[in-house]
């Protein structure tokens, strides 16, 4: 319920600032606030990737984003206002007016909990022998939604480069890093293996409790992000050079689509892993354990990508 | 209609109608960005919300735990958060872009110097 009030007080925050730097802190405490709501409408997998996309990367990319654009938003007049508001309010009244048909929160008896919620719920304990539900369904069940969203974030990391490299994109950029700032160098130091360790703790324990690729994609690209603001760009070059970073963007989708690939060799259908193994429950856990690995590569080496094309971007004159 | 329980849906609506508001309403293509990150999380609440039932845990089995939440809209919002952030990125990139051609990423800056150039 706090929540909630809290929730809606950021929303009406961020419409009323016109500083943007203030805005974009608003809005990551505000995706803080709903990754803190979904843990407790039981959604942990969805809290866990709000918080660490939400609140990380999207404010790491509109930070960037201000600081090569301009830091304030211009006074808007009340012609703009005025078609704005009616327009909302409006359709904010026929959307009340949907919430009527809406079944009661929390209702057992809503359509949602139908025959599939059955199926993916107590099924897929026996068909696909993992604990996590999310991981069955995201991986195995609707395994071509993920493959689609997959293509989705390789084409958007593709588009951001296309707009934002210029010639090789192998420029190396120096004196932007805070490496003398000596707290924030030793601490960051620290830091970078406990979270490169604990991405792959999510990545490979995403079928026991929450967590996943996408998840540990996103923290792996957190912490070599960390690592680049501290350091400035140019430190990372030795061990993720930008064409490394490309490959392996394409690598992961690969991977997936090669692991989908494999199951129709062994004449199953395209993303079928019941064939993998001599044994349908091995050949699911395999079959999960390599496409994850696959969106866990590409999510990473995407958001790595877009924050390398950001920092690196020198406007033009 | 209005009871304690449905509060959820009420926020929702709220909150996309900020994010709506901010879109229309702000010249800056940024802001407008955020407020299009507004809307989609008032949509990922609903979903969940749909999704979440009186009583029920996190969908990860446990012997003798019969009422999960339902995994189905954890799955879809979990992937259409990563593909958020992925369209916001095109989206700043191209505000990016946009500022180095006019100088500018207010709107009506940017249609004034349209409408000179013409």
């Amino acid at each position: 319920m706090s929540l909630l009030v809290l929730l809606g007080t950021m929303a009406i925050a961020i419409v009323r600032l016109n500083r943007l730097f203030a805005v974009v802190i608003l809005f990551d405490i505000f995706s803080l606030l709903s990754a803190a709501l979904f843990v407790s409408l039981g959604a942990v997998d969805v809290a866990f990737t709000e918080a660490s996309v939400g609140a990380g990367i999207t404010t790491i990319l509109l930070l960037g984003a201000l600081s090569l654009t301009s830091k304030r938003q211009r006074q808007i007049s009340w012609k703009r206002h005025l078609p704005a508001i009616l327009i909302t309010v409006a359709i904010g009244i026929l959307l009340l007016f949907g919430l009527s048909d809406l079944p009661r929160f929390g209702d057992p008896e809503a359509p949602a909990f139908g025959p599939l919620y059955s199926r993916y719920v107590f099924g897929s304990p026996h068909e696909i022998g993992i604990p996590n539900m999310v991981t069955s369904i995201l991986a195995s069940y609707r395994g071509y939604d993920t493959l689609g969203e997959t293509t989705v974030i390789f084409t958007a990391a593709v588009t951001v480069l296309g707009l934002m490299v210029r010639g090789s994109g192998a420029r190396t950029w120096s004196g932007g890093g805070m490496d003398h700032h000596l707290i924030l160098r030793i601490n960051s130091k620290l830091m970078l293996p406990l979270i490169l360790l604990f991405a792959l703790y999510v990545q490979f324990h995403g079928d026991y409790g929450p967590g996943g690729g996408f998840q540990a994609g996103v923290i792996f690209a957190g912490g070599f992000i960390l690592y680049c603001l501290v350091f400035g760009l140019e430190s990372v070059q030795s061990f993720a050079p930008a064409g490394l970073v490309r490959v392996l963007c394409a690598c992961g989708l690969g991977l997936y689509i090669l692991t989908g690939l494999c199951g129709m060799l062994l004449g199953g259908n395209f993303l079928d892993y019941n064939v993998l193994a001599h044994d349908p429950l091995h050949g699911q856990h395999l079959g999960i354990a390599l496409i994850e690995i696959g969106v866990g590569t590409t999510v990473a080496a995407s958001m790595f990508a877009m924050f390398h094309a950001y920092a690196g971007y020198e406007p033009q004159a | 209609m209005i009871d304690a329980g449905n509060m959820v849906y009420w926020v929702v609506v709220l909150l996309m109608m900020t994010g709506l508001y901010v879109v229309l309403a702000s010249s800056n293509l940024v802001k407008k960005v955020v407020g299009l990150n507004i809307f989609q999380t008032s949509v990922f609440i609903l979903y969940i919300s749909l999704g979440s039932v009186s009583g029920g845990t996190a969908p990860i089995h446990v012997e003798g735990v019969t009422n999960y939440a339902n995994p189905l809209p954890h799955v879809l919002i979990l992937t259409a958060i990563v593909v958020g952030v992925a369209t916001s990125a095109v989206a700043l990139a191209l505000a990016v872009r946009i500022h180095d051609a006019y100088g500018s990423v207010e709107e009506d800056l940017i249609e004034k110097q349209e409408t000179e150039q013409a």
